[in-house]
């Protein structure tokens, strides 16, 4: 390949790896990874969980030094010890984690540890002209004397990625950048991601939503189990290739076969009428045995709370809800007890003991299964455990600590957790988020199971194409209100995601919504 | 900010030896023990003698039994502060009332007190959501406030009682029932927290309280039991002391909740929650008593056992910082 020297004198290629090996331990992680990243492009990196993304990005960010192979910089062969290495060529990482000082402003985060100074006392004059040049440069504001910690995700993301570029980075690496933001925010954080790339740096995209993939990279790699697949324009990618790119095979589809459409002549299995709770306004819904119902709306419109409330884990302010025809009492243990199952979003704040093994973890809901009064008899339990595991397909001995499983495993710990004891009714929060394509898969086909036995399954998701692939029905959600309901062709990205952002919100707006 | 986020298991997965880590960090209290233990054993041939192991371990009856339900409060999430005057109050109930009631009377007394101040830390702690340091530090005041009053400040002595001395200093089959009774308490605690239910939600409640919460666990209520274990406990360490020296004072306890913590925190349990066990803590307390005793034996100024308590306590808290780093 020719190289066209662009008019800046830069060498087209920003970063290139030549022949990049790792191993941890002895196992590789990378194995002669060799790939060219243009200058001036949005460059995206795909691959299961363990394919070696976050190992790759690593590499180019200093945090791993290669076992084998190069790594040129702007043409020049480097060596990184250190993040700091990295940082000195450009070279920056936004994490998963944000990492901003919560009590300070926006422009004194993003000139954090290089603040203006006039005669040894800072200048927020200075700050200010600096902030502002800075923005007008890149082409999206920020109001520089916000608290950081007072930010929507997305805005913090904005800090971040201006404090990189205030330190004279050129070369952005984004881990997930938009799995914590919905709606309008992801939307913004593409924008951004674009003019990035317009003002010529280069930006390393790394996601597992591989439409997000499509849309904004210029490049796409393909990493399985540490090889490089393929590398190329992202116009020559689909969804379905990539996919069999990652898993190496076909997937014929992402989703499952739906289960069979219930009856309307059936009895619901779940009746929720008039519920209203912190964040939730008057919801009212039925669920049918085997039916899978999707519900749709931007972040902090409500869904969680709805969630929340018909599994009685945050106070209910009025309403009823039954299960198969019986009122269903306040509270989290009635809600166990009667059958109603919540996996909550986030796993590691809201369902795992992380200091824990995989069997307690599984079994802590349910331990009068296996408990003669206290006494847990733990033959029984293992047996169950280890049962419930090939269910939900998680390999290797259950006295492992949870913490030690991927992010896909670990969730399907939790459904394991939901599976272990029979319930009527399901409902995920976000069952896929943080979750790699193989494993979702996995995912997808115990809710579908759960539907098949006859239970009702209520999915909350972000992605709404995941809600249109897996539900019989989708319910939108704004302001704590159900304000549309979907089925069949009607379930279209045009009309759930038009119905979140723009249907009025019916009668009685409640106003504390937060 | 949102750590659910994270998606880093490849990292996770693709580092081996995690289980090596595990293993190892279990073992970091034995070790050392061992090693104390041998030194000791040839630097002072008077130390393996029955006659010392015993008093060795009669001396620490109470601390072992205090450290085992104190476990349990730290694995749950909170800290008991208040275990040593909780101790000193239940020794000058019990001696009190020994003198007139009864050795029944004044053993059930000094279990109560213990019941009753482990339910108000618990109350206090849990369902007025008052930080557990601050509530069982504020209630050790008032259970040694309440325990001068008690006493008038005097001495209590049980000397014509010899009676009330039986319940620590029987001997049966050649060893103290101080010994006795603290072996069936921390095999007991060891036994509900490793394999019944309880003991589930309790590690459960100390280490994701919202995750337990949703589990279906009522943390409130379990964190509440594992204070009034704790309360109890001290007022069993109390009447224990006081049977054994048939005396007993307001002032007697106030080096025994850090002694108590320091054999906790040493054998391992973390003081975040979430983490730990009983066994851990027999280990600890038997390791710092071990350094005093063979300190003694060897004619080590005092002062020296003091540093070197304080340099262990530093490595072990150390020790657990690191390993959460590192996870």
């Amino acid at each position: 390949m020719q190289a066209n020297q662009p008019q800046s004198g830069l060498p087209e290629f920003h970063v290139e790896l030549r022949g990049v090996g790792k191993a941890f331990g002895g196992t590789p992680v990378l194995k002669d990874i060799s790939l060219a990243i243009r200058r001036g492009t949005v460059h995206a990196l795909v691959g299961e969980n363990g394919a070696g993304k976050s190992t790759l990005s690593k590499i180019i960010s200093g945090i791993y030094t290669p076992d084998a192979g190069e790594l040129i910089v702007d043409g020049e062969p480097l060596s990184f010890r250190r993040t700091r290495d990295a940082l000195k060529h450009g070279i920056a990482t936004i994490a998963q984690e944000l990492a901003l000082v919560p009590s300070l402003t926006v422009a004194q985060n993003i000139f954090l540890g290089n603040e203006p100074r006039r005669a040894g006392f800072l200048s927020n004059r200075e700050l200010r002209r600096r902030f502002l040049e800075l923005t007008e440069n890149v082409g999206f504001a920020l109001n520089p004397d916000d608290i950081a910690g007072q930010l929507r995700t997305a805005d913090q993301q904005k800090v971040e990625i201006l404090r990189a570029l205030a330190s004279g980075s050129s070369f952005i690496i984004m881990d997930e950048p938009t799995a914590a933001l919905s709606g309008a925010d992801v939307e913004r954080l593409h924008e951004l991601i674009r003019s990035l790339a317009a003002s010529g740096r280069t930006v390393l995209l790394i996601s597992h939503f591989l439409g997000e993939v499509l849309d904004l990279a210029d490049d796409i790699t393909i990493l399985r189990d540490g090889e490089l697949i393929r590398t190329g324009p992202a116009k020559k990618e689909s969804e379905e290739s990539l996919i069999s790119g990652m898993l190496g095979r076909e997937l014929s589809s992402l989703f499952p076969a739906k289960p069979q459409v219930p009856k309307q002549t059936q009895e619901p299995v779940l009746v929720v009428r008039g519920l209203s709770a912190p964040g939730v306004n008057r919801v009212s819904l039925d669920i049918r045995p085997g039916e899978i119902v999707g519900l749709a709306g931007l972040v902090g419109a409500g869904r969680s709370e709805i969630a929340h409330a018909i599994f009685g884990s945050t106070p209910r302010f009025a309403g009823e809800i039954t299960i198969d025809g019986r009122p269903l009492e306040h509270g989290v243990r009635a809600s166990l007890a009667n059958g109603l199952f919540l996996i909550p979003e986030s796993r590691k704040d809201q369902a795992l003991f992380l200091a824990r093994s995989i069997r307690d973890n599984v079994s802590i809901s349910n331990l009068s299964l296996f408990a003669r009064a206290l006494w847990i008899r733990r033959k029984r339990e293992q047996a169950s455990v280890m049962d419930v595991l090939n269910r939900v397909t998680v390999r290797g001995a259950d006295s492992r600590l949870v913490s030690a499983l991927s992010g896909g495993n670990q969730q399907k710990v939790v459904f394991g957790r939901g599976l272990q004891k029979s319930r009527r009714i399901m409902i995920a929060d976000e069952p896929t988020r943080g979750v790699d394509v193989g494993s979702r898969r996995a995912i997808y086909d115990l809710i579908v199971e759960q539907a098949n036995a006859g239970s009702g399954v209520l999915v909350i998701s972000s992605d709404v194409e995941e809600v249109i692939g897996l539900c019989h029905r989708v319910l939108v959600v704004r302001a704590g209100s159900l304000v549309a309901e979907f089925t069949g062709d009607e379930m279209t990205e045009t009309n759930i995601i038009g119905a979140a952002f723009t249907q009025a919100i019916p009668t009685l707006i409640s106003g504390k919504e937060k | 900010m949102n750590k659910s986020l994270a998606t880093s298991g490849e990292e996770i997965t693709g580092r081996p030896g995690l289980l090596g880590r595990v293993r190892w960090r279990s073992l970091a209290i034995v070790l050392p023990f061992l090693v104390i233990f041998i030194a000791v054993s040839i630097g002072s041939p008077s130390f393996l003698k029955p006659v010392n192991l015993l008093n060795i371990l009669d001396q620490q009856s109470s601390i072992l039994i205090i450290a085992a339900a104190g476990t349990i409060v730290l694995i749950t999430g909170g800290i008991d502060l208040s275990v040593g005057a909780t101790y000193a109050l239940s020794s000058v109930v019990a001696g009190t009332l020994a003198m007139t009631q009864g050795p029944i009377v004044a053993i059930l007394a000094g279990l109560a007190v213990g019941a009753l101040v482990g339910l108000v830390n618990g109350v206090v702690s849990t369902i007025l959501k008052i930080n557990a340091l601050i509530a069982t530090l504020a209630m050790s005041f008032i259970a040694l406030g309440v325990a001068s009053l008690v006493t008038g400040g005097n001495l209590i002595v049980l000397y014509d009682h010899p009676d009330f001395g039986v319940i620590a200093k029987a001997k049966i089959l050649g060893v103290q029932s101080a010994i006795w009774i603290a072996i069936i308490v921390v095999v007991v605690l060891g036994l509900i927290l490793a394999r019944t239910t309880l003991g589930r939600y309790w590690y459960a409640a100390g280490g994701n309280a919202e995750a337990a919460r949703l589990a279906g666990i009522q943390v409130s209520w379990v964190r509440i039991l594992a204070f009034v274990l704790s309360g109890v406990a001290a007022g069993l360490g109390g009447i224990l002391d006081t049977s054994r020296v048939l005396s007993a004072q307001a002032s007697a306890g106030t080096a025994l909740t850090f002694t108590v913590l320091a054999g906790i925190v040493v054998g391992g349990t973390s003081i975040l929650g979430g983490e730990g066990a009983i066994w851990r803590t027999v280990i600890g307390v038997l390791f710092i008593a071990l350094i005093g005793n063979g300190f003694n034996l060897l004619g080590v100024d005092a002062l020296f056992q003091q540093i070197t308590l304080g340099l262990i306590l530093l490595i072990a808290v150390g020790i657990d910082a690191w390993s959460r780093v590192r996870r």
